[in-house]
């Protein structure tokens, strides 16, 4: 594996890391009006309150390692993706603060409705993103020449839904993981529908996605990836069985295990469908990569960071783990 | 209006916005380090109250700061493409590295300080605390050398119109970063103290919890008596390299038109700088002042504006004037300082109600400063967004003009919420005063210590 693969691998690796684990705060967000009662959105707001802070930072890692290491891809799809790409920061900072002045403020409400808000902003716009990059980009001499609206379309807007769908499949089999009693069995049926839900959208995409752009279907078929991709189909649907069985056995974790597979097998299809190219149609990682000393001297502050970094948010769940009570965790 | 233009506006706003956050954390942060060490030396409750009363004004401010950051990291990529392309080989890894070292740190450790009181050892709150302050300032580490390279780039060679990097140390370690960053650290450190000094004053004119604000503004005090004066002092250093590695910058933050060739440099101690005709009206000067300020010679030569074409000019007025109104504030926080030294001997430093009422007035005045300071150099920069080799106009994204309109105005709109929320929230949280009902976590000084201890102790407090 030559450096150029060591770097798409770990930029995938930070995006899939910053898209679950963001994405089961998010879901919480996502679930938050479904919650009965005040004492109850403490409950989900204390589920994530030590951590979403950190979730969030992949993002922004993301960011940085994308621009380090593929800048063509950072400006590129940065420009194209103006509106929906702010409007994705929007919904965080809406959701960031609400958090933060919710606490603070005997009118509940206002910010109750801004962390929803704000998290639905937020998925549905990274969902429009995703979608947008899907269809390709328009470019002409290594620069973004399209239109300010070219992310809309409808593909787009199926996958911003099926987001939706995905990260309440994680919001809400995270809150089976940390919750108790009531909250925990609305998030078993809540569970339950989105993993409906997302089947669906599942099903549609893989009809669909070969419609939108027949390119995808040649390939995956091409050799010798034909050998390899049948892998991602069979694990999600293995996950996703997996993960009916136990919402119906009322398991604690095997649940938020097998959405964390289902998010996975996806993602992973995906990748697998676009490569070698990184920016559809033409743009191939070798053409958006930065210069070797750039990536060896990056690399080095990965390799030395990131198992530390990983060491310590992995102790910080382990700090706050088990079930939260709705006694006042914050400050 | 144009992209270009719009773009500026855009990212002037936003890194206005977020620098005025993270300014209080990176002090804070230390401020906090410092009271809880001095909680697990003496087990006093006192500190401990101390932490948990201002870490909530820091976990406000924190959260703020991340929000609004997140914006900037993006909008090098969403508005300024091309300036991103040239330099992203030598520039993104900053980014990255300031993500990898700073920001994780920040944020892994964060939910243990406010949360995790009971969940660890006291120790490991205080590493968790320490770690946090250390991840704030390794971030100004990073972000001002991406921004001093913009401003001096070293390490680079330029290859059909993108920057390539030769040497990574040189790219860092570039000849306006040493004076970017410590000036930076300092200024963060100094706002903080005298906000906390502000803060605390207005408790003690009050005379509410007065033992509990005594020791915060003590404390903030003996913070801001050793920042502010190495400030001036490195102010000092930071003129002089400006006038080194940017002429043109210094040139038209003195409002130094004309090349002295013999004699000394005059000081323009007030002028309004007019760039049409090339001279300064109403001006006041100050003879052979400014060969000494920048050489530290009499007679030093200083390069004048009119030594560079009318369109390499950064804008006069602004420079002239946002440079002088930081310095100002700089001289006045030394002789607040200075006072109140002289208080203090006479061991009246609490109890004087002018001197607590100035400390509260000066109290935004380290915020203003840093935005000044802030459009001094960037401003100070123009036409350039690397210094003398890529001009502004060429660095903004191939993008319409109704995108960046669009996204200024939500901005606006956003930030007003925010700010005005902030605000509101942070008064609150301070209205209400510190906390004294919960438990003190760990094994601490039995209760009878405490009433020994009384002249400081929580209950007289209470
Ligand atoms: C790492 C880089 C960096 C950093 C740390 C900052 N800036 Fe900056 N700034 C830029 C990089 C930059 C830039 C991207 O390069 C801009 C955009 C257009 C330009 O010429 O420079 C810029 C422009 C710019 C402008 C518009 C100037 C003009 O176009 O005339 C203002 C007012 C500021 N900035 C203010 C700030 C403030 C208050 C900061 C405090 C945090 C700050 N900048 C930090
Ligand atoms: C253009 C310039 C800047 C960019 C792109 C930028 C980017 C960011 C980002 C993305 C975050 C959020 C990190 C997270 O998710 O935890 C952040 C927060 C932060 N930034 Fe900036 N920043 C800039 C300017 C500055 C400057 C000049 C300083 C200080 C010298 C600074 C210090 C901090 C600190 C301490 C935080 C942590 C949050 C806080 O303390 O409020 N930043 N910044
Ligand atoms: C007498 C005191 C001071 C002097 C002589 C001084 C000098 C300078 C100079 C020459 C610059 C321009 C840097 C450039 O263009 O690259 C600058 C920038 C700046 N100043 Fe000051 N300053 C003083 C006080 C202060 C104070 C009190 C604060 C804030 C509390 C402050 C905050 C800043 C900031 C944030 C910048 C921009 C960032 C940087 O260049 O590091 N300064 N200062």
């Amino acid at each position: 594996m030559d450096l150029v693969h060591v770097w798409l691998c770990l930029v995938g690796l930070v995006v899939i890391l910053y898209v679950v684990l963001d994405g089961f705060s998010l879901g919480v967000g996502l679930l938050f009006p479904f919650a009965g009662n005040e004492a109850e959105r403490d409950e989900l707001i204390n589920s994530i309150a030590p951590v979403w802070d950190a979730n969030q930072t992949w993002v922004v890692f993301g960011g940085g390692a994308l621009f380090a290491s593929f800048p063509l891809i950072y400006t590129v799809l940065f420009s194209a993706l103006y509106i929906p790409l702010l409007t994705f920061l929007f919904g965080l900072i809406f959701r960031g603060v609400a958090f933060e002045f919710r606490v603070n403020s005997s009118r509940k409400g206002v910010w109750n409705l801004a962390f929803f808000a704000g998290s639905l902003i937020a998925t549905i716009s990274q969902g429009f993103v995703l979608g947008a990059y899907l269809s390709g980009i328009q470019m002409d001499q290594n620069r973004f020449s399209g239109g300010a609206f070219d992310w809309l379309n409808a593909f787009s807007i199926m996958t911003g839904l099926a987001l939706i769908a995905g990260y309440c499949l994680m919001g809400s089999t995270y809150l089976i993981l940390k919750t108790t009693g009531n909250v925990q069995q609305r998030a078993f049926r809540q569970a339950f529908w989105s993993a409906v839900a997302v089947t669906g959208f599942l099903g549609i995409v893989s009809i669909w996605t070969p419609i939108h752009d027949m390119s995808f279907v040649s390939r995956w078929m091409s050799e010798p990836r034909v050998y390899v991709v049948w892998v991602f189909p069979v694990m999600g649907i293995a996950a996703m069985t997996t993960l009916f069985i136990h919402l119906k056995k009322k398991s604690e974790i095997i649940p938020f295990i097998s959405s964390l597979f289902v998010f996975l097998s996806a993602y992973l299809g995906l990748q697998a469908a676009i490569y070698p190219y990184v920016i559809l149609p033409s743009v191939t990682l070798y053409d958006a990569v930065a210069q070797t000393r750039t990536l060896e001297f990056t690399l080095w502050g990965v390799s030395i960071c990131l198992p530390v970094i990983l060491a310590y948010i992995i102790y910080s769940y382990w700090v706050f783990r088990g079930k939260i009570g709705t006694e006042g965790l914050y400050h | 209006m144009d992209v270009v233009l719009l773009s500026r506006i855009q990212f002037g706003i936003t890194t206005a916005f977020h620098i005025l956050f993270p300014t209080l954390t990176i002090g804070m942060a230390l401020y906090l380090v410092l009271v809880e060490f001095l909680w697990l030396k003496t087990r006093r409750e006192l500190y401990y109250r101390m932490y948990r009363f201002w870490v909530k004004v820091f976990a406000i401010h924190f959260g703020v700061g991340v929000v609004t950051g997140i914006i900037l990291e993006f909008e090098f990529g969403t508005n300024f493409a091309r300036f991103s392309q040239a330099v992203a080989n030598v520039f993104a890894p900053l980014m990255a590295y300031e993500g990898m070292t700073a920001f994780f740190l920040e944020a892994g450790f964060l939910g243990i300080m406010i949360f995790g009181w009971n969940r660890v050892s006291p120790r490991v709150h205080f590493l968790s605390t320490c770690l946090v302050a250390v991840g704030a300032s390794l971030s100004a580490f990073w972000i001002m050398a991406a921004n001093a390279w913009m401003q001096t780039p070293a390490g680079y060679e330029l290859i059909d119109g993108r920057f390539m990097v030769t040497r990574f140390q040189d790219a860092i370690f570039n000849p306006a970063f040493p004076t970017h960053l410590t000036h930076m650290l300092l200024a963060s450190y100094e706002t903080a103290a005298f906000a906390i000094a502000g803060i605390s004053a207005w408790f003690l004119l009050k005379k509410s919890h007065p033992a509990f604000f005594k020791k915060s503004l003590y404390l903030a005090l003996f913070m801001a008596a050793i920042i502010a004066p190495l400030q001036v002092v490195v102010g000092d250093f930071k003129g002089q390299a400006v006038a080194k590695h940017q002429p043109a910058k210094l040139a038209a933050m003195e409002a130094h038109w004309e090349t002295n060739t013999e004699g000394g440099a005059a000081f323009v101690a007030f002028a309004l700088p007019d760039m049409e005709t090339e001279t300064n009206r109403f001006s006041i000067t100050i003879p052979n002042m400014l060969s000494i300020l920048t050489t530290h010679s009499i007679n030093g030569q200083v390069i004048g504006l009119k030594e560079f074409p009318p369109e390499d000019r950064p804008n006069v007025g602004v420079t002239f004037w946002t440079f002088r109104v930081m310095v100002a504030i700089g001289f006045l926080f030394l002789a607040v300082m200075l006072w109140g030294g002289v208080l203090a001997f006479q061991g009246r430093l609490s109890d004087t109600p002018l001197f607590l009422k100035i400390l509260i007035g000066i109290q935004p005045l380290g915020f203003l400063a840093t935005i000044l300071g802030w459009v001094t150099a960037e401003m100070g920069r123009q036409p350039w967004t690397v210094y003398g080799l890529m001009r502004t106009s060429d660095s903004v994204s191939p993008i319409a003009a109704g995108n960046v309109l669009w996204s200024i105005c939500m901005f606006v709109v956003f930030f007003m919420v925010i700010g005005f929320s902030y605000f509101y929230f942070t008064l609150k949280v301070l209205r209400s005063g510190p906390d004294l009902d919960p438990p003190v976590p760990g094994p601490h000084v039995p209760p009878d210590m405490i009433t020994m201890n009384n002249e400081m102790s929580d209950r007289e407090v209470a």
